[in-house]
């Protein structure tokens, strides 16, 4: 008894901290840049097959290509700033436009590439099973969980207790303010693209082994990102957490109750309805709401 | 039209708070046609804001905005202008891009200008450029025909002017109009103020200069920390002990 | 300093033309008049004429001038959008709704193509604005976010329920009489639209758009309702990217999902950059040198895409103009060197 309803829970909260883990890097660059890393859910996809080309082709261990990995698609982040965003900065449409560029690029290569076959699976960081409720789960979810929890708080620490945390979010509130105290724009966004990308790859690396990796993934992941950023606000840790638990849920529950397929028509509606109905999102400060009305 | 005596702007304990703070706190006041009234205080006292309530562009947390008679309390910014209402902005953020008179062109061709002037304005390329001379561009010169872009800061504030001018407003609400202007550039626009009064215009103006405010307005009404504090004719509000000494700073910076 | 030897500089001077304003044309003679007029009667000529080429140019070509003129369409469309400050990541959502609604009124009304066709650019386009209309308020990146997701809700939505024919699609539908009445059609809406629109933005109502996309408050304050002034932007900017679906629709007598594919709306953004936004001729120009190129290298599957997104990534960053202003503005200049004179004061 209970079986639906337990493992609605159950999978309700783990898909909430794989949302939440997903959108992080998202999340972090848009808040600290401005910038909206439309190439996400690319620079996820590559960390799958950049870890998978690692371990397979160069042949190292698997922690070894996972932490090369986030380190050069962080770089890479970095790099997309430096070269690309950095003279189109502050035109909205040319920053949307470039990064939307860069992940179609990444995404579309693998699809040429043919890398969707069962080959390129990446290993799970842990095997095996508990019970929980009466629901099986299996140890590379609770990892998540666990990842996806600690991530956050890290996040939290670090942009409300650290120095250079504290100098990214001053920036994004008042930039004329931070330059005039010396902090410089350009490496500050430089910064956010690299921690938001490498934050993108550790989510690659942690997810993609739940399953094969699919090639539309990276257009998924891009808007589960915007789905729950969008849903939360920006900004606060608090909106995003909210964001991913309310996103995650209604994505199980309607799995459960109304159809799997429908799961997906969730988020793409969550995206259209907040944003139609309130667009601060459902923890939005009036600053936001200025910005993207 | 209101009818005579009647208050053409009625505001009722009017109230913004944004978060924790109030931005304006219970101010009320009349202005009957043809008034002129000077808003002054120090900055951050909630000019701006009161502006916005009164225009549209901010939702007022309590209170009432009446217009001819009509309640206005949140209505949007491009009803209010079709009602009679036109504002310049303390910022002066003219379409860049875009040449000079074509600023002008855009308040020309607008519904409200379209319904109120009809044919009156003729080729409104021209109408516009004949506003543009009226708020003192040179007759005849390339200036209009300008980016935006390029005109220094004196001619903005006189382009944000002619915008206004343009709507052919009852109601004109000048947010620091003399803010960045040279004496000169002043004197050449209080004929312009004092015609529009003539013509029974009725005028709501926040200023910081003074000196050159209380040669156009009649009376002046003060905020300090988003509250009334004063209220009177130019003289006797000056002559308020707690006025003289808030506004101290702004005197020395006038006279500088 | 400039360095010695060589003291020359290269001097650009506009060809018989006198500027007083943005608006004011002065043509010296004849010979700078067919200067001006030549290139673009040219190119009208050209595509008018194509089509009675028939088939000498062989199916490819034709082919290949149907989808160009298709892609010109939606990148006319986003133009028009752009102008007014929205910028779209998702113009198949226009196409997609013409190409059903056409699909429907073919497939159940029994109405076909002569009907069907233009009341589905008229239904489809008023639609599309009744869908965006609550979401104008956005600017920026939430607008591109939003005409991101929506086709891509609209195709999961008809995948998941399986209406409007679900993964199936709707087939059988009524085909145009021929090749020919294809080409013409298509090639003439493209040129009707870009007309229209470079009329349009030239009027005090387009420069209202323009107005808008620079500074919204501005336009408030004169009096104009924004939100209105956006929703008849995005109406007639609908109206022919609707046109190419219901087009299309009826050409492969079909209409599916696809209609709502993503490459309706990345090949169309590409065109628009590379070709220049804000003048409605360079998302055509953008068109010609893209879907040729795209058709050449459809054996090699999704290269393709990553081709265009990288040249898309080069234009936005390093020739925003566009072709089209680029090779417009060489067209209008004469260039010369001159020899640098030495200022008195010898800065």
């Amino acid at each position: 008894m209970g079986g639906l309803l337990a493992s609605t829970l159950v999978y309700g909260l783990v898909n909430s901290v794989v949302l939440l883990l997903t959108s992080l890097g998202f999340s972090l660059t848009f808040g600290l840049s401005g910038v909206a890393n439309f190439a996400h859910g690319g620079l996820y996809l590559l960390s799958g097959f950049l870890c998978w080309l690692l371990m397979h082709r160069v042949g190292l261990p698997f922690p070894l290509a996972a932490a090369a990995t986030v380190l050069l698609v962080g770089l890479l982040g970095a790099a997309i700033y430096r070269t690309v965003l950095m003279s189109v900065r502050g035109i909205v449409l040319s920053e949307v436009i470039s990064t939307f560029a860069v992940g179609v690029a990444i995404v579309e290569f693998f699809r040429w590439k043919g890398f969707t076959t069962y080959d390129f699976t990446l290993p799970a960081l842990v095997d095996g099973s508990v019970d929980i409720l009466g629901v099986t789960v299996d140890w590379q979810r609770l990892l998540i969980v666990a990842l996806g929890l600690a991530l956050t708080g890290l996040l939290w620490l670090f942009t409300h207790r650290t120095m250079v945390g504290l100098a990214l979010r001053g920036m994004s509130q008042d930039e004329y303010t931070a330059l005039s105290v010396g902090i410089e724009s350009d490496w500050a966004a430089t910064l956010s693209l690299g921690l938001g990308s490498a934050l993108a790859a550790v989510a690659g690396i942690a997810l993609l082994p739940l399953g094969i990796i699919s090639i539309n993934i990276g257009y998924d992941v891009l808007l589960i990102a915007l789905a729950v950023t969008v849903l939360g606000g920006l900004e606060s840790t608090t909106g995003l957490i909210l964001g991913s638990l309310i996103v995650g849920f209604a994505m199980v529950i309607t799995g459960n109750y109304v159809g799997p397929r429908w799961s997906e028509v969730v988020y793409l509606a969550a995206i259209v309805i907040v944003l139609a109905v309130k667009p601060s999102g459902l923890l939005g400060k009036s600053k936001e709401l200025e910005d993207r009305v | 039209m209101a009818a005579e005596g009647e208050p053409l702007l009625r505001v009722r304990g009017l109230e913004k708070a944004f978060g924790k703070v109030l931005a304006v706190n219970d101010v009320s006041f009349d202005l009957r046609p043809g008034d002129a009234l000077g808003v002054i205080g120090p900055n951050g006292s909630g000019k701006s804001t009161l502006i916005n309530l009164v225009t549209g562009f901010v939702k007022p947390t309590a209170g009432t905005v009446e217009f001819k008679g009509k309640d206005i309390t949140g209505i949007a910014p491009h009803r209010a202008v079709g009602l009679g209402i036109a504002r310049s902005f303390q910022m002066a953020r003219p379409f860049y891009n875009l040449p000079v008179y074509k600023n002008v062109v855009i308040p020309v061709y607008s519904p409200r200008s379209r319904k109120h002037m009809g044919a009156e304005f003729g080729d409104r390329d021209e109408a516009a450029v004949h506003l543009l001379e009226d708020v003192g561009f040179e007759r005849d010169s390339p200036v209009p025909y300008k980016k935006a872009g390029e005109l220094p800061h004196g001619y903005l504030k006189r382009l944000e002017l002619a915008r206004c001018l343009a709507l052919d407003p009852d109601l004109i609400i000048l947010d620091e109009l003399f803010s960045g202007m040279s004496m000169s550039e002043i004197a050449g626009i209080l004929p312009l103020l004092e015609k529009l009064r003539a013509a029974g215009k009725t005028l709501l103006m926040v200023e910081h200069r003074l000196r050159e405010l209380f040669r156009v307005v009649d009376s002046v009404l003060m905020l300090q920390f988003g509250r009334k504090v004063a209220a009177g004719t130019p003289q006797e509000v000056m002559a308020m002990p707690e006025v003289a000494e808030a506004y101290l700073g702004a005197e020395v910076k006038v006279d500088a | 300093m400039s360095s010695p030897g060589r003291a020359t500089r290269r001097e650009r001077i506009d060809r018989g033309i006198k500027v007083r304003s943005d608006e004011i044309f002065v043509l010296a003679s004849a010979r700078d008049l067919a200067w001006v007029l030549l290139p673009r009667a040219l190119a009208v000529a050209a595509l008018l004429l194509f089509p009675l080429l028939g088939a000498r140019v062989g199916p490819y070509w034709q082919t290949v001038m149907i989808n160009t003129m298709v892609i010109a369409l939606l990148a006319l469309s986003w133009d028009l959008l752009a102008s007014v400050g929205l910028i779209s990541l998702g113009q198949s959502l226009f196409f997609g709704l013409g190409g059903y609604v056409a699909g429907a009124l073919d497939s159940f009304a029994g109405l076909g193509p002569l009907w069907s066709i233009p009341l589905a650019t008229l239904l489809g386009a008023a639609l599309a604005t009744l869908v965006l209309y609550p979401l104008l308020r956005l600017r920026g990146v939430y607008f591109g976010l939003i005409t991101f997701a929506l086709p891509l809700l609209f195709m999961r939505l008809i995948e998941t329920t399986g209406a409007l024919g679900g993964t199936e699609g709707v087939s059988g539908l009524t085909p145009l009489p021929n090749r020919t009445v294809e080409i013409y059609l298509v090639t003439a809406a493209a040129l009707l639209t870009a007309f229209a629109f470079r009329r349009l933005i030239a009027t005090d109502y387009g420069l209202v758009f323009h107005a808008v996309r620079d500074n919204e408050r501005s336009v408030m304050a004169a009096g104009f309702d924004v939100q209105r002034v956006k929703a008849q932007a995005v109406f007639l900017a609908a109206l022919p990217a609707a046109f190419a679906g219901a087009f299309v629709t009826h050409r492969y007598q079909f209409v599916g999902m696809t209609a709502f594919a993503m490459e309706y709306s990345t090949l169309p953004l590409t065109a628009a950059v590379v070709g220049g936004p804000g003048s409605f001729l360079g998302p055509v120009v953008g068109s010609f040198i893209l879907v040729p190129l795209s058709e050449a290298m459809r054996e090699f599957g999704s290269l393709r895409v990553v081709l265009y997104s990288l040249m898309l990534l080069v234009f936005t960053v390093g020739l925003p103009e566009g072709i089209f202003r680029f090779v417009a503005r060489k067209y209008g200049q004469f260039e010369r060197r001159v020899a640098i004179e030495e200022a008195p004061d010898g800065r």
